[in-house]
Order: C-alpha cells, then structure tokens, then sequence
C-alpha cells in the first residue's frame, strides 16, 4: 500500500476503503478522488463529481440527513476540502451519525500542475475539524492504521473527519460517466428504487 | 426585531411569512438551508419550530446549493433561503443543479433593491437577477405581499416538476427599506 515515497498510495487506500462497502454511499470530489473511486469499480452507489469545487462533503451531509439509516462517506482531496472549510462547522453542528469524510492529503493540486496547498505549509486539517466541533477524527500516514481507519467510516458513529496523507504521483486516469442526470438518478434508484423517478 | 438592528423584518400583521412556511409544509419540504435575513426572520423562526424540518445553517450560501442536491440524491426535498447578497456566493457552485439536473427552488429576499439605506448592499442587489439567469435559474419576482405565496408556490412546483434551480426575488419594497432617520 505504500508508494515509492513511502507514502500511502491513493489508490490502494481507496481500495481497503471501500472493502465490503455494503450500501454504504459515496461521494467522490473532482479530480482524483473522483478517478480512484471509478478505479476501484463504478457503481450506481458512486457519486464522483466533475466539479463543485468544496461542495464535496455539504452533499454528503445533505444526503446522509435525508438517509439516516445508510452510510455516507466522502472522499476528496485537500484542496477540494479546503475552498469549502466552513461546512466543517456546519456538519458538526448537524452531527450526521451516518457521515464520513476522509481527505486525501497529497498537499497539492493535483489536476493543475501540482502546485502545492496550503497543507503543504503545515495547515492541519484535523485540528480544524476538532475546532470545528467534530470529536471522532484520526490522522493517518501508515499502512497498519488503514483497518482501523475502515472501521471508523463503517462504524456509524460520526460525524467522522480523517485525513490520509498520500503520496503526489497522479495514477492513470479512469473516468466516470460525464452525464450528471444520470450520476444522480442511478444513485436515487439505487436508494429508493425505481419509485426515485416518480413524483415525489 | 432589535430596532437597531440595519435589516428590516416583516411587519408583525404580514401573514406572507406564514404562508411560506404553509407552502413548505404542502410541498413536504424536509431540509431547510439558510444563511439568516431578517425578511426571513419569521419563517425561520417557524421552520426552527417544526420537528418534521432540518434547518441547516450555513457558513455561507454555496453551502446550501450541495446540500440540497445530496438531500434530493437521498430522495428528500429542501429549499434555500437567503438575501441577495448571499446568491453571489452561490455563482459556481449552481452548476451542481444544472449538470445533475436536481430541483433547487431558492426563496431570496432583496437587499439593494428598493430604496436601500446601505451603499454596499446595491451592487450585488442589482446584480441578483441577471447573475441567477446566467447561471440557468428560473427566476420570477414578488413585489407586493399578495403575490409572494403564488410566486413562492410556483417557483417551487417548477423546481421538483421540471428538475432545475428556479428563485423568488422578495422585493425590498414588500419589506420597506430602512433609513435610520437620515432620509
């Protein structure tokens, strides 16, 4: 699981992630995020997006309320998390038991050119989501702290907030479907069954 | 309402406020988002009591735009509530609803608009419109209290029947513009 750097590799993290995902739900933000979820398989289960930047985790909030019984888990990158910081302080204040946010630190943008994020000068995406109210939170760069990290966005006790520092290497590029109505109504039929594209 | 406060809420004998908040519950919206205004005031105050509702404050209004699009992939209806100067901060972050095509129905109220006291408030107000248009809104204005119901009824009934972001602009002259006495 570990790359060259001796970082985490990404996909392979994505891959331990989404183990045995059951009906849990997941939302990709832009870029690679979105690229490694589809890797690992695409699924009416997957909502990987194409852009919204910093909106990644406030769709899954808005989603894990309306699904209270199934799990939700976001996977975005550090810099997607950061141009949408405050929906830390709104998640926490809402307390979705249901919802995980797992950032994929390779501080830097990895779709422009790799210019480096602010997390790459030390901003600690953890000790925000702490201020923000979030409790259950981990930290990880290990390979032996990944089942661990499984546990906790299964678990069911969130809001749950992890960063993963990875390594930088982008992976090759494996793209979803590009139509959006389709994204959204293959995971509405999936929640709700075919009645998703009836009048509510 | 403090008095001192530089928002001006509804008049108290104003029934539109709870005819939103009817309107809502008609629709079965379950997730209200919110950046506060003090046109609002009342119907948060309202949506705040409703056990059946989640109001979900926000750090800022773009906030609302992705909630609400997870809340309708989980099969629940929202709406977003905010002022004018709030929708600026939603430009990008509206391509959400046009690509996934996901009902958005946002109720505005309108600073900048009618008489405004607050020089700052203009530039945005003046813009609300055209910058929603611009971005695939559906957009129809309520300027007397008689016709915000209707509006409010319309814009959402567009928004969840034909799967796209529409507004009600609630004109500052329904909620009278502020002068601190220096008119």
């Amino acid at each position: 699981m570990l790359a060259a750097s001796g970082k985490l590799d990404r996909r392979e993290l994505t891959r331990a992630l989404l183990a045995d995902r059951g009906e849990m739900l997941v939302i990709a933000g832009l870029g690679a995020p979105a690229w490694d979820i589809t890797a690992i398989g695409d699924c009416a289960e997957n909502l990987p997006l194409w852009g919204g930047m910093g909106g990644a985790a406030m769709i899954g909030l808005g989603l894990a309320l309306a699904q209270p019984k199934r799990k939700v888990l976001v996977i975005t990158g550090d810099g997607e998390m950061l141009m949408g910081i405050g929906a830390l302080a709104t998640i926490a204040v809402q307390k979705p038991a249901n919802l995980s946010i797992v950032v994929q630190d390779n501080e830097h943008y990895g779709e422009t050119g790799m210019q480096e994020t602010a997390t790459r000068h030390g901003v600690d995406l953890v000790m925000m989501a702490k201020g923000a109210g979030i409790t259950n939170t981990m930290f990880v760069t290990k390979p032996d702290e990944v089942p661990t990290l499984h546990k906790a966005i299964h678990a069911g006790q969130g809001p749950f907030f992890a960063v993963a520092k990875i390594d930088a290497t982008s992976k090759p590029l494996v793209l979803p479907p590009r139509e959006g109505a389709l994204l959204q109504a293959r995971m509405r039929e999936a929640v709700m069954g075919p009645a998703a594209h009836h009048q509510l | 309402m403090d008095e001192h406060s530089i928002d001006k809420a509804p008049d108290a004998a104003a029934d539109w406020p709870d005819q939103i908040y009817s309107l809502l519950k008609t629709h079965n919206i379950t997730q209200v988002a919110l950046v506060p205004d003090a046109g609002h005031s009342r119907l948060i105050r309202r949506c705040l009591a409703d056990n059946e509702m989640t109001v979900v404050t926000l750090t800022t209004e773009e906030e609302g735009i992705a909630l609400l699009q997870g809340a309708w992939l989980g099969g629940a209806k929202g709406v977003l509530l905010m002022q004018s100067s709030g929708v600026g901060n939603c430009i990008n972050m509206l391509s959400l609803s046009t690509m996934h095509r996901c009902p958005l129905p946002m109720l505005v109220t309108m600073r900048g608009d009618f008489g405004e006291f607050n020089p700052a408030q203009v530039p945005m107000g003046n813009a609300t419109q055209t910058v929603l248009e611009a971005m695939g809104t559906l957009v129809r204005r309520a300027d007397t209290p008689e016709d915000i119901a209707p509006t409010v009824n319309a814009t959402i009934r567009l928004a969840f029947n034909t799967f796209r972001p529409t507004a009600t602009l609630i004109g500052q002259r329904v909620l009278g513009a502020k002068t601190f006495g220096k008119d």
